[in-house]
Order: C-alpha cells, then structure tokens, then sequence
C-alpha cells in the first residue's frame, strides 16, 4: 500500500431500528460537514421494512474529493444495543462509541472510548419524540469533530423550519454541551476548504437534469430505489412546473408517457429492474413509433423480488437489449449525483432530438447516497425538437429524411393529421406489411444511429481518469466509479481508469483504443457475469479475464478494493 | 373543402363486418360536430389498440395513435392530460379493454379523465380467429375453450359503474343513427365516457338473430342521475337488452384537478 487508510479520511456512521433517526442524523450530518467545507460521500442501508431492522447511514468526509464512503468506522453513533455488536469488526483502532448507555462488558472493552450521553433523557425532558435524540448526537458530535455549533444551530433552523426548531436546537446544544465538559474530541490532520461545495443526490440531480432539459410530465409507480425521483419530483410540481402522475401500474406509467410525448409534451418515467420488465412491449412501441421517452431505471439485487432496498449492477444487458424486435435506444449510465444531473438533461433532450426511447441506468447506491459536489448548470438547458414548419395534408409523421429524423408534429396542428402505430407503416403512420416497406422503415430508424454516434464527439460517452500513460486498465460504469476512484488512491502501481458512460450505443472506437495495447485490463462491476466485459467483447472483440465482481448487493468498499485491485496488478 | 375524413387505407374487414356501421357512425358523429362548430378537426385525436376493430385508425383521417392491445386507455389518459384542448376518443374492444387491458379500465372509471371509450363488444376475439373473451356466454365453443368456457361472463356496464365512471351507455352497431348520437352525446360530456357497443361479428359469432327482438332503446322514464337505479338497469341482460344512456352525472375531471 502506497499510503496507510484513512490517513486523511475519517467515517461517522450512526446505527439504530429503523424510527430511530438514522436516516435523518445521517441526511443532517452530511449536509452539515459539507456545509463545513469538507468534502464527503455518505451512504444509506436499510431493510425492507417501516419499524424495527437493522439501518445505518455512514459518511466519510475529507479535505479532498470522496467519492465513496469506507466500511471502517472512526465514530459510530449506536441508537441501539445490537448496533454495537453488528458494527465491531469494523471499528478502527481509536474509534469512539455514542450511546445513551453500555453494559458493563462493553465499558471494560471500549474504555474511555465509550461514551455515554443521555440522548433519550434529553429527548424526554424536552418534550420531543425519541427520534430527536438524534439532534442531540449531532450536537455532540459537532463538538468531537471541532465543528462550528452556530453553523449546526443555523443549519438546523433551516431543516426543521417549523418543525420545533427550536426544541431541535436546543438539544443540539444540550449534547454539544455534554461532551465539551467531558472534553472528548476526535484528532483528525486536515482542515476545510475555503470553496464549500454543494450536497448532493443522484435522485434529485437527475430530476433537476430533466427539469432543464424541459420535462413537463413525470409518471411513476413506486419501486424502490427508483422512488426517491417520484418524491422530489412530487413535492416541488408547482415551484418545478412538473406535473406528477402515479398511475395504477408501470404499463399505465409507460403507456400514459407514450400518450403525453404524442400530444407534444416531454414526458419521463422512472423505476427499478421489475418495474422496468413490466414495460418491454411498449418500450418497444417507442422504438417503431418513433415516440420520445426518457426512462430511469434504478437498480436493486434481482432476479425478481431481489434484495429490494439493495443495490446492483445487474442489469445492464437487460437494458442494453432491453424491448422485443430491434430499434435504436441510447443507454446512459451516470456514475454519481453530478452525472445524474447530465444524465437527465441529456437523456431527455436525446430523447427529443432523435426520437428514440432512452435509458438512464443507475442503482440504489447513487439514488440514495449523497455527495459534495456542483452541478454543471452552464452545460445544460433545453434543446428544441426537429418540427415540422407548415403542416398540410401532405405531412407524414414518418416521412423519409436523409438523416432518418422525422419533422415532428402533434395534435392540434393545423391542416394535417399526425398519425402514429405500433404496426410496422408507411410514411403517414399507416399500417403495412409489405416487404419493401418493411425493410425501408427499419433502415429509416437505423439511420439515426449514424446520427448519434456523433454525440461521441460532444458529450463524455468515455470518461478517462489516473496515469493515461499507463498499459494496466481499470474499467469501470455506473456507481461503481466512487469505489474505483477511491481506491485509486491505494493501488501500486499507476493505472488508467476507463469509466464507459455510454453503454448503448457504445463508443467503440475510444474504448478499443485504450483497450488494445493494455498488458492489463481489469474489469470492476456489482454483477455475477461481467456484464459490461461481455458488451465490451461484442462491440471491441477484446476479452477482458481479470474481474473484480461483486454481487452480494452491497456497495464496493474502497480499501477492500484496493487490495483486490493490488493482488491483480502485483500477479 | 369538403371535410375528408376517411385515408386511402384499404379496409381490411370481412365483408359486411358491423365495423363499417361502427366507421360511419363515428365519422357522421365527428362530421356534424365539426361543421357545428364544436371542435375542429385537427383538435380530436383518436387512439385505437389491437384487434379488428381498432383498425379503425388506419381508416380515419385525423390525428390518430394505434397503441398496444389493451394500453389505450393510459395512453388517452397522458394525451388527454398534455394537451386539454383535444377532444379525445378510444376505439377498443371486449378482449383489449376487458381482459389484457381491465385494470385500466377500473381506473379510469374513478380517474375521470375527458376522454371517451367506445368498446367494440363483439364477445369473442376475432381477429386471433375466435377465442373467448370475458363477455362471451358461459359455455362459449372457441377455438381455445372447444368444450365450451367455464368462466362466467363480466358485466363492464355494472363494474363501471360501482367505480365511479360518470357517463355510461350501450349502443348497437347495426343502428347507425342512434349510436352516432351517443357518440355525440359522450363526446359533449365532461368527464370518462364509457360505450359499450353491442356488436354481432359476421363471421364468427353472428349474433344478429339472437339480438333481433332483445334490443330494446331506453326511454325519458329512466333516471340517468340515479345510481341504484343504473345500477339495476345495466343488469337486464334476459330477453331484453336495454340500450341507451344509463348513468350521466357531473364530477370533476383528473386534467381539471391535475393542472390546477
């Protein structure tokens, strides 16, 4: 190892049932670390269940970039007993303990590291339900981590605007009170940035990415993980201008987008693996009707019912393949919350812009996680579809062009009559099955291709990170990125980092260029098969036998990782 | 001009298939409306699924959108919910709307959405050349079910009904005239429309004997703001089979609701 861990990271994680606060100290902490000038990745895990379970939120803040947070614990938050004892292992040496109480044999194992604070009693007095014990340990963890109270104080006011602010700040300080006398603080040898960054979400990046990119509708039926879209997007429909529909089922959901984008207007759907199989037929239907469709699928384990509130990269050839016959889709696959955000303004414009159905790819461990970071504001907006001028009775939604696109019109336009269908058709959307006509829609469609492919020039379909002088590859998509990236910074030997963004179509001339002369190639994913070595073996030819999979529907651990990546590279 | 609604589409229905009656009946329908000044042409879209029926759109010269078989109504629904201004009608039949696609139907009835469904009810699948679908008689010899089918038939009046649907109606395909009219009528009502359309399928299940001296049009004496009675009336499905408007009261649309 090039540098010992954690040199200049430390982890808080907090632990309890769920209804204990874990997700909100989690949400809180984070917000309140960036907002310090820190720079941070933090994490949920939780079961499927409403009361009771196990959950944790976890963060790892820096003065540099984090990408993913680490399973070894510097501060651990324990809401309840079992926490404790689910969590041992993963202490570091000189990690502190936050509970309301230990048993005695925990006292004579921790020692002064175990520290009591009477969370529940401060709670109780003050009148609040025992799920803001929460602001007491985070008011007690401000002060371990020589962190501002008035900032905490100031923070707090804005989360719980009215809703008992004050109570929520009053324990804040009861807690930071607590251990100030008991003098307990945590050394760490970094110090924040002046440029305070932004706390962000992929859910919510990639709905704001959408809404720049001009999305009028959103529709969803719930599924976890791709439900946090379906909320944001809920709560903020006036102040957005979104209108939100949760209709009976994902074939409603789909079939209801099909119907908007015909009448005109930018419609996008989201859900998760299951959700996403229910809708293959009219998926399908976006590809021959030519019907603009922006779709978020955010995976969870699977087959079927799966682990549902836990992540995956499992379906990636069941995107890229995704719909019966054959029809060009594009299949985008953000690594975290600033690509989200691309994602959804690109993705919904592409859509637009070619006609075509597209996919934005992530999973539960960006949908959920949040990160420091600042969204590329400038480099997006909405960009206008091919329309046809002046309609008249000679138009045809299907008409030919060189580059295959169809001037769009929609119901309502003057003189002429927009007809689409499912069936193979002519140029007017009428229904045929002769061959040559067959054969000539087919080509229209694939056409578009040759189209896209010229995005590979304009948007980052490959991203390149590490020594690119480098002969040993490291290829990575999706979530999996803030892993790898992490890791990165405790391997051996200098690597180049390929991260595939575009999996559909791929950029293949790029990827085989890095590709080609490699001594090593390896490949990291969250799936049993390797799926993104198979997509890159079909389009490149290139086999890539040194794999690095995960499929126990956690996250990558960044050290764990790292020596997986070194037994690898020192082979 | 003189108004044009029918393409150069060659119409693939058997000879003397009751869908014709259906196409003139709609094209009269939306002929009168337009040259009263109700609606302008390029404002109606027409959405249609799968099955012979739903051919309709290939013959109609308008906006049309031929969907999936049995997603028609969510996709009227986004239609409808984009652009209000349309005037929007579904042409569907017994095995779309009642078998693959009734879980759309259940929630458009309590949904309200302005939009208009005509259901082309003909009690069998006909263009997957004659299998039984939810509103064929017990006992129904199809291709699929060759000893007769086991499953009692639905009742799609009754079910929209007790789910809240705001304007629903029976019309026969062989009455040109009066099913034009209920066509009228439904497009005219702001909210969910439900038509069942009875109709006899020339070639492989020819009811026309049968209905012959069943059919019966309702007249001022039913209540159509009564539920219980609607309720009651949709029911008698003996030797008499009522036709006509059986249930229309006022609710507030979901566009109405959703744009607010």
């Amino acid at each position: 190892m090039k540098q010992q861990p954690h040199d200049n990271v430390l982890t808080i994680m907090s632990g309890g049932a769920a209804g204990d606060g874990v997700r909100a100290i989690g949400s809180n902490l984070v917000k309140f670390i960036i907002e310090s000038g820190y720079e941070a990745f933090a994490s949920v895990d939780y079961p499927s269940l409403i009361r009771g379970g196990h959950n944790f939120s976890r963060m790892t803040f820096s003065n540099e970039k984090v990408f993913n947070d680490y399973s070894q614990i510097d501060v651990l938050i324990a809401f309840n007993e079992e926490t404790i004892q689910i969590h041992l292992e993963e202490l570091r040496e000189g990690a502190l303990i936050l509970a309301d109480k230990f048993t005695e044999e925990e006292k004579q194992a921790f020692g002064d590291r175990a520290i009591e604070i009477p969370m529940s009693k401060y709670a109780k007095e003050s009148g609040a339900p025992p799920i803001a014990r929460s602001s007491v340990a985070l008011g007690a963890l401000c002060f371990i981590l020589d962190l501002s109270l008035e900032k905490l104080e100031e923070m707090l006011r804005v989360v719980f605007k009215n809703k008992k602010e004050d109570i929520n700040v009053e324990l804040a300080r009861l807690g930071y009170e607590y251990v100030k006398e008991k003098g307990i603080k945590h050394e760490r040898n970094f110090e924040p940035m002046p440029d305070v960054k932004d706390t962000l979400n992929a859910s919510d990046t990639f709905s704001l990415g959408m809404v720049k990119a001009g999305l009028d509708f959103f529709i969803s039926y719930p599924m976890t993980p791709s439900t946090p879209i379906l909320h944001y997007l809920a709560a903020r429909q006036k102040e957005l201008g979104v209108k939100v529909i949760h209709p009976e089922s994902e074939l409603s959901v789909i079939n209801m987008a099909l119907g908007v984008a015909y009448a005109g207007k930018r419609s996008a759907i989201g859900t998760a693996g299951g959700g996403f199989a229910l809708m293959h037929e009219p998926f399908s239907f976006a590809g021959i009707g030519e019907i603009p469709l922006l779709v978020a699928v955010v995976m969870r384990q699977a087959p079927a019912s799966g682990v549902p509130t836990y992540t995956s990269q499992a379906d990636l050839l069941f995107t890229v393949f995704a719909g019966h016959g054959e029809f060009t889709k594009i299949v985008i696959l953000p690594g975290d919350a600033e690509e989200a955000y691309l994602a959804g303004a690109h993705g919904l414009n592409l859509a637009w812009k070619y006609q075509i159905p597209v996919v934005s790819l992530t999973d539960k461990h960006i949908a959920e996680s949040v990160m420091s970071g600042r969204l590329d504001t400038e480099a997006v907006g909405m960009l206008p579809e091919k329309r046809a001028e002046n309609t008249d009775e000679n138009y045809g939604r299907y008409q030919f062009t060189e580059d295959g696109i169809s001037p769009m019109a929609y119901p309502g336009a003057p003189n002429t009559a927009v007809k689409v269908s499912s069936y193979e058709h002519d140029e007017k959307g009428i229904a045929i099955e002769d061959a040559d006509m067959t054969v000539r829609m087919q080509d229209k469609r694939f056409l578009k291709v040759n189209e896209i492919k010229k995005e590979f020039s304009e948007l980052e379909t490959i991203k390149m990170y590490g020594d690119l002088e480098s002969k040993k590859v490291i290829v990575f998509w999706g979530s999996t990125k803030g892993a790898v990236l992490e890791a990165a910074k405790y391997l051996d030997k200098p690597v180049k980092l390929m991260q595939i963004v575009w999996a559909q179509p791929m950029n293949v001339d790029v990827v085989t260029k890095h590709l080609r002369d490699a001594e090593v190639i390896i490949d990291v994913e969250g799936n049993h098969d390797a799926q993104m070595a198979q997509l890159i073996r079909k389009n490149t030819g290139i086999e890539i036998t040194d794999r690095v999979l995960q499929y126990d529907a956690r996250a990558f651990d960044p050290i764990d990782l790292a020596s997986k990546l070194n037994e690898l590279l020192n082979k | 001009m003189s108004l044009n609604l029918s393409t150069k589409a060659k119409k693939t229905w058997c000879p003397g298939c009751t869908n014709f009656a259906i196409l003139a009946a709609f094209q009269k329908a939306v002929t009168e409306m337009i040259e009263g000044g109700e609606v302008e042409k390029h404002n109606i879209a027409t959405i249609s699924g799968i099955g012979c029926g739903s051919k309709i759109t290939d013959y109609l010269n308008m906006n049309t959108f031929t969907s999936l078989h049995g997603r028609e109504l969510p996709t009227m629904t986004g239609v409808k919910a984009a652009n209000p201004d349309l005037m929007v009608f579904g042409f569907t039949g017994d095995g779309s709307t009642y078998d693959e696609g009734v879980a759309h139907l259940v929630h458009a009835a309590r949904r309200n959405s302005d939009i208009n469904l005509f259901v082309h009810d003909n009690q069998l699948f006909a263009l997957t050349t004659g299998q039984a679908t939810p509103t064929s008689p017990k006992g129904f010899k199809g291709r699929s079910t060759p000893s007769g089918s086991i499953e009692e038939p639905m009742n799609p009046l009754l079910t929209v009904l007790s789910l809240g649907a705001t304007f629903v109606a029976r019309t026969d395909a062989l009455d040109i005239e009066n099913t034009k009219k209920i066509m009228q009528e439904a497009a005219r009502h702001k909210g969910f429309s439900f038509v069942d359309i009875v109709q006899p399928c020339v070639t492989l299940f020819d009811t026309r004997e049968d209905y012959k001296d069943k059919l019966y049009q309702l007249d001022g004496s039913h209540p159509t703001d009564d539920l219980a009675a609607a309720m009651k009336k949709v029911q008698e499905r003996g030797d008499k089979i009522p036709l006509g408007v059986f249930y229309k009261v006022k609710g507030p649309t979901f566009e109405e609701q959703l744009l607010q």
